[in-house]
């Protein structure tokens, strides 16, 4: 794996290469349907998809029909990706997918963008904490939580293939640049970042680059921190997890999302029968969202470098405080 | 209609509600009032309109059926075991541990079932999403889909009434099933749906009013839906939940009903006789 991080950020917007993907995925593959409940305009697909009304479907503000739709399309044998806000591919959805989808085996691909505090000034209705813990409910599902804009490239191809639910969440504006152009990142296996012998920290999305940043802290204070990009929710890399957790005795997940059923409650269910390591979290604490500058949200729910490197330090040194 | 073909249509239906009775007999309860009611609608659908085949039930070119209101289940189970899908004594596993006969439709386990439904409304943006597909593929398959007017209470039906519109879904027919009863009483009572008739109508369906226990109107309503066009069609069926059964019909409440085996056999036998 080609790693080119160095804390700078990707001059391309999320946005912009979800658009690009999808409509470069729909002239590679002839099953390939995008569907969207108005919000085109958003990820760049609007014109695309009045010139090609086949290949891009806009069902208007009705996300709970544009499930069904697509699943009804995956019956036909399409390969449907479903794209709408994360609160309205989530919780709005959330029978539609596990029924007409899920149990139904209707196969497709739901992307969910701005999770978490990335919603920043569309504030607390848009802003999904919730989201993967509905998904990891629904059996089999695979969860994905992109980190930059090469990830999502390389996932969005490959989930459009698998079987059962697929959910994608992922940001509209840029993030930090991880993986080098035309990496390929397997959907399941977690990504080590950075090895590190006395704490790892495992992160997902926007918390991959704080946990980077906290990890250089922590090394300055003679910390050894691992940085482990757990991208796939679902299904764990359970064997990962396990092996920083013996190897490091101590773990900090860091996630845009409710401490609930996220990330943190997957390690934490991953660890629980073996006592392998003491594990702490930095991720929101099971509060409703805001409105505000992205920047703002991260500190007012703790989602920063700095809580991350808080964290781990009193994991690693509880003699200290 | 010639008066054989008549006479075969409402003899299918006749063998459909013996089959749904057999279903609810062998297991003592079942979801008995919404599975008589569109016994007719049925029996008329796969007996002069669907293009199908037995022993392929996965063939691609066939039409398909969304029974959105799920839980008539047995009356589709019936059907399909008449027309020779699975044997016929598979109907006695109705809800039985490790049946491939659930209350409500499920794709994967019973052959010839189109489409999983049961979570009310679902069935309508399902039933869309494989007409857009038929017409997507260029094929000239049609996609029947009967959803309950209890059902309409759910707004995910007006959604989907709003996209087969839009999207100029002439394949898709919705065939409403107004027997004016819900689980806990009259439409009118619990949440009165006014005219539906009028609702798909200002919709932009192609909107027909039959007797839905008439073979007779049902197939002539059905026959002018092979034109396809930019509309999708419905046909607003006017039915008696428990239809055929007496007791059933005038029963106050009819959704599910548990009685004695020997009940449900006194009802079987009535039925039976009408065989001839």
């Amino acid at each position: 794996m080609d790693i080119v991080y160095d804390g700078s950020m990707d001059p391309r917007a999320f946005k912009d290469v979800l658009g690009q993907t999808i409509r470069q995925l729909s002239a590679d593959d002839p099953d390939v349907i995008y569907l969207d409940a108005d919000l085109m305009s958003c990820i760049g697909t609007c014109q695309w998809s009045a010139e090609n009304p086949a290949r891009g479907i806009n069902c208007g503000i009705s996300e709970a029909n544009m499930i069904g739709v697509a699943c009804g399309l995956a019956a036909t044998g399409y390969k449907p990706i479903v794209h709408t806000f994360g609160p309205f591919a989530s919780r709005r959805v959330f029978d539609q997918v596990f029924l007409s989808a899920g149990y139904a085996k209707n196969d497709i691909t739901v992307i969910g963008t701005d999770p978490g505090v990335c919603a920043a000034f569309n504030g607390g209705t848009h802003m999904p904490f919730e989201d993967i813990a509905l998904y990891r409910t629904i059996p089999s599902a695979t969860i994905v939580d992109i980190t930059d804009a090469n990830m999502l490239i390389s996932v969005l191809r490959q989930l459009k293939d698998m079987p059962g639910v697929k959910y994608l969440r992922v940001g509209r504006k840029s993030a930090a640049k991880v993986f080098a152009d035309g990496a390929e990142t397997p959907v399941g296996p977690a990504i080590v970042l950075k090895e590190g012998k006395d704490v790892a920290l495992l992160a997902s999305g926007i918390m991959v680059h704080e946990a980077m940043q906290a990890a250089k802290q922590l090394e300055a204070e003679g910390i050894g921190a691992a940085v482990v990009n757990v991208f796939t929710i679902k299904p764990l890399d359970a064997d990962t997890v396990k092996k920083y957790a013996r190897q490091c005795k101590n773990i900090v997940v860091a996630e845009n999302h409710n401490r609930i059923g996220g990330l943190y409650s997957a390690v934490c269910e991953c660890l629980a029968r073996e006592n392998l390591a003491r594990v702490d979290v930095v991720a929101v604490n099971d509060e409703y969202g805001e409105v505000g500058p992205q920047d703002y949200l991260q500190k007012r729910f703790g989602l920063t470098a700095g809580h991350i490197r808080e964290t781990a330090l009193r994991l690693v040194r509880p003699s200290a405080e | 209609m010639d008066l054989q073909k008549k006479k075969e249509l409402e003899r299918f239906a006749l063998n459909i509600r013996i089959g749904v009775l057999e279903q609810m007999k062998a297991r003592g309860f079942g979801h008995v009032g919404g599975s008589l009611s569109v016994a007719d609608a049925l029996a008329v659908l796969y007996g002069s309109q669907m293009r199908f085949d037995p022993k392929n039930p996965a063939w691609p070119e066939r039409d398909k059926l969304v029974c959105s209101k799920g839980h008539a289940g047995p009356a589709v189970y019936a059907t399909l075991a008449l027309l020779g899908y699975f044997p016929y004594d598979m109907l006695k596993t109705l809800n039985q541990p490790g049946t491939n006969l659930p209350s409500h439709c499920d794709r994967n386990k019973t052959p010839g079932v189109d489409m999983t439904t049961g979570s009310l409304g679902q069935g309508t943006s399902l039933a869309c999403g494989m007409a857009l597909g038929e017409k997507l593929r260029g094929r000239d398959t049609r996609v029947f889909l009967i959803v309950g007017d209890g059902e309409a209470d759910e707004g995910q039906v007006w959604e989907a009434c709003m996209f087969a519109s839009a999207k100029r879904l002439g394949n898709l027919v919705l065939l409403l099933d107004v027997n004016g009863k819900q689980l806990d009483g009259c439409t009118k009572d619990v949440l009165d749906t006014l005219d539906l008739g009028a609702k798909v109508e200002a919709f932009g369906f192609d909107t027909v009013r039959v007797d839905g226990n008439d073979v007779e109107q049902l197939y002539s309503a059905l026959e002018r839906t092979r034109a396809g066009g930019t509309k999708p069609y419905a046909i607003v069926m006017n039915t008696v939940k428990g239809k055929g059964v007496p007791d059933v019909e005038n029963a106050k409440s009819n959704h599910s009903m548990t009685v004695s085996t020997e009940q449900w056999g006194i009802w079987l036998d009535a039925l039976k006789a009408q065989l001839g």
